[in-house]
């Protein structure tokens, strides 16, 4: 194997990301920039009324969306984070996964409809994604810096890669997976390809579609501690500082935090897709 | 008038359909060309047509090709082979736009297992079709409310489909048909899913309906029995070829084969044959002018106790019975004018044997089946009423 040259995978990449960057790092800094202004004024926003309204308003939705015992335990849980004086971190952890489940739905979707009316697409998508899911989480973060600097908008970036693929798969296999005879009568009455998708295949598809959100946004989630390594802050970056300056109380504080965090925004988001079944 | 016209169509299913097609031409079986080609035949060679009006009902067991033909007939088969005409014109060479708006607005479908939508509630069921021609929202709704309340569902229209029943379900997959006012309805196993006692109670429906509405009906059902009781004509198949087309009569009476044979030993043949197929024309009849001594003789030569009283014109007056004859002649009348009992119950050709058997079981006599005007087409007796049901 030693007499054989080593491939130059790594330069071959390499190249290619330089000649993005070179190219398309001035659009992407814009693009960054904006975004992150963004990001800033949901935070400001959140952070804008006292913590103890936004822990009424969150029980509520809990409670609406949940139920009475899901808007309790966010009333405790929150409460908790409060003292705990991590209300910051937790409502930046939140804008960050918010952000980052959101631009990957509006890919997540369309994407997940083509690889389930296009054949051609499907073999593409695929494929796509099972490397999207494998390649460890980290590699993401290293090109996400030369396009969009350090900071909250690599760490989304990085997450959108990350936490898109269920969306993807999921919104695919609910199309797919519409009872033929229902297709079929959508066809018989001349339906169009669109009418059968909107009206008869996408309504069907949305609890699995809801199951695939929910999981996007647990993927989100884990993954806002690796991103904190660039700089995104937040519940991560509480780990991250704890990680480097080995403090264990510090680091189990946070992990809790976002465990908590976790479970709301499961709890809520399981529910909408359940509640849509029937 | 011809609605539907189906000519030499023929289905193969799989990727190599040529290599079939000429084997098939060569008149070899479905089994052979399965094992040398991987080329399964759907169907092979169907021919038939369905006037305006007409029910046509296609009865084949699983895999004899019934749902492959009726979804050849709007293309949601393409078919191999042979064409499909409806009006005349042939829906084969129509473009996707056209075959659209052709299903929009001349077929109706009715499924098997209903194929209703589940996130729909029943009213936005039945404006399916309308919605999809994008008719506005006001008037879809009207119509889709009276063909809600054609099938007596109107008091549903906010239900889901999953709160009804079975047969209340199939009623809302009818109305979602009808709603779009096909000329065609075409209904794939409609009722087979159904409660026995809801089927028949479907079966009267859609025939009372269609009694009003005249609608061309092309039916498929593996039960025969469906298929004898609603179909103005019938067509067997069996592998995917035809086996027997014809009404509900001629099949009972002659059917093409063994096979055919085989299936209508359980049928119920009393409610099928009508006095058309047992009628006995007869001439031994009296007319009202003749002379009570020439009908006492025309009666003895005939060992008969009673007498058909008919018109020059056929028309029906009613019996003269023995003693009535004796009694005229000992008072030496002249005519019979005041001994006709027109008390005589009568039937039409269209009665099926279960009705005259129930007249006969109360009328000793022979049964006269006479037509609208009351004109005698001819009797029918205890004798050959019993030897048609043999």
């Amino acid at each position: 194997m030693e007499d054989i040259p080593k491939l130059p995978l790594d330069h071959w990449i390499d190249d290619g990301l330089d000649f993005l960057t070179d190219n398309f790092s001035f659009l992407t800094k814009i693009v960054s920039r904006h975004l992150e202004d963004g990001i800033d004024h949901i935070v400001e926003g959140l952070m804008y009324f006292p913590p103890w309204v936004m822990i009424i308003i969150f029980a509520l939705i809990a409670w609406r969306l949940a139920s009475y015992k899901m808007g309790i335990f966010t009333v405790l849980g929150l409460s908790l984070l409060w003292n705990l004086r991590l209300w910051e971190s937790t409502m930046e952890t939140l804008t960050l996964v918010i952000v980052a489940t959101f631009i990957a739905i509006l890919i997540a979707i369309p994407t997940g409809i083509l690889a389930a009316v296009s054949k051609l697409a499907n073999r593409i998508i695929m494929p796509l994604m099972d490397l999207m899911q494998t390649m460890p989480a980290f590699v993401y973060l290293i090109p996400a810096i030369p396009f969009f600097g350090l900071g909250t908008v690599s760490a989304i970036f990085s997450t959108v890669i990350f936490a898109m693929p269920p969306t993807i798969r999921l919104t695919c296999l609910g199309i797919k997976q519409v009872s033929p005879e229902l297709v079929e009568a959508a066809d018989a009455f001349g339906s169009t390809k669109t009418q059968k998708l909107f009206k008869v295949q996408l309504p069907l598809a949305i609890p699995t579609i809801m199951a695939g959100i929910n999981q996007t946004i647990m993927l989100a989630l884990s993954m806002v501690v690796i991103a904190a390594m660039i700089g995104a802050g937040g519940l991560g970056g509480e780990v991250w500082t704890a990680i480097q300056r080995l403090k264990p109380g510090m680091g189990f504080q946070a992990g809790i935090a976002i465990v908590i965090l976790a479970i709301i925004l499961d709890r809520i988001t399981q529910k909408i897709g359940r509640g849509r079944v029937a | 008038m011809e609605k539907i016209n189906v000519v030499n169509l023929t289905k193969i299913f799989g990727s190599h359909q040529e290599k079939a097609l000429r084997l098939l031409d060569k008149g070899i079986s479905k089994d052979e060309i399965f094992n040398k080609t991987g080329q399964i035949v759907g169907l092979a060679d169907i021919n038939f047509t369905i006037s305006q009006g007409e029910i046509l009902v296609v009865m084949g067991l699983s895999g004899s090709g019934k749902s492959t033909l009726i979804r050849c007939i709007n293309r949601l088969v393409e078919p191999s082979k042979g064409q499909v005409f409806i009006n005349g014109t042939d829906i084969s060479t129509l473009d996707r736009n056209a075959l659209l708006e052709l299903r929009r607005q001349k077929f109706g479908m009715v499924f098997q297992h209903f194929a209703l939508f589940p996130h729909r509630n029943v009213l936005d069921n039945v404006a399916f079709g309308l919605e999809i021609q994008r008719m506005d929202e006001e008037l879809r709704y009207e119509k889709a409310r009276s063909a809600l309340k054609l099938v007596g569902l109107e008091d549903w229209e906010v239900a889901k489909p999953s709160q009804l029943s079975g047969g209340m379900q199939q009623r809302v997959g009818l109305a979602r048909a009808l709603a779009v006012e096909p000329d065609i309805l075409l209904m794939d196993e409609a009722f087979s899913a159904l409660d026995p006692l809801i089927r028949g109670d479907m079966q009267n429906e859609l025939l009372t309906l269609q009694a009003r509405m005249h609608k061309t009906i092309l039916f498929i059902t593996h039960d025969l029995d469906e298929a004898l009781k609603i179909g103005n004509r019938v067509v067997l198949m069996k592998d995917g070829q035809i086996v027997q087309i014809g009404t509900p009569e001629e099949i009972v009476l002659s059917p093409a084969n063994e096979y055919v044979q085989k299936f209508i030993e359980n049928v119920d043949k009393s409610k099928i044959l009508t006095a058309r197929s047992i009628l006995i024309s007869t001439d031994i009849i009296a007319s009202p002018t003749d002379s009570p001594q020439a009908i006492f003789t025309n009666m003895q030569d005939n060992c008969l106790t009673r007498i058909l009283v008919v018109k020059s014109d056929n028309t029906l007056l009613g019996t003269v019975s023995m003693e009535g004859i004796q009694i005229a002649i000992s008072r030496n009348e002249q005519t019979i004018a005041n001994l006709i009992e027109t008390d005589v119950p009568t039937a039409t050709i269209n009665d099926s044997l279960k009705i005259l058997i129930s007249i006969l079981a109360e009328w000793r006599w022979q049964l006269p089946i006479v037509n609208e005007q009351h004109k005698l087409l001819g009797i029918v007796n205890h004798h050959n009423v019993l030897a048609a049901l043999k």
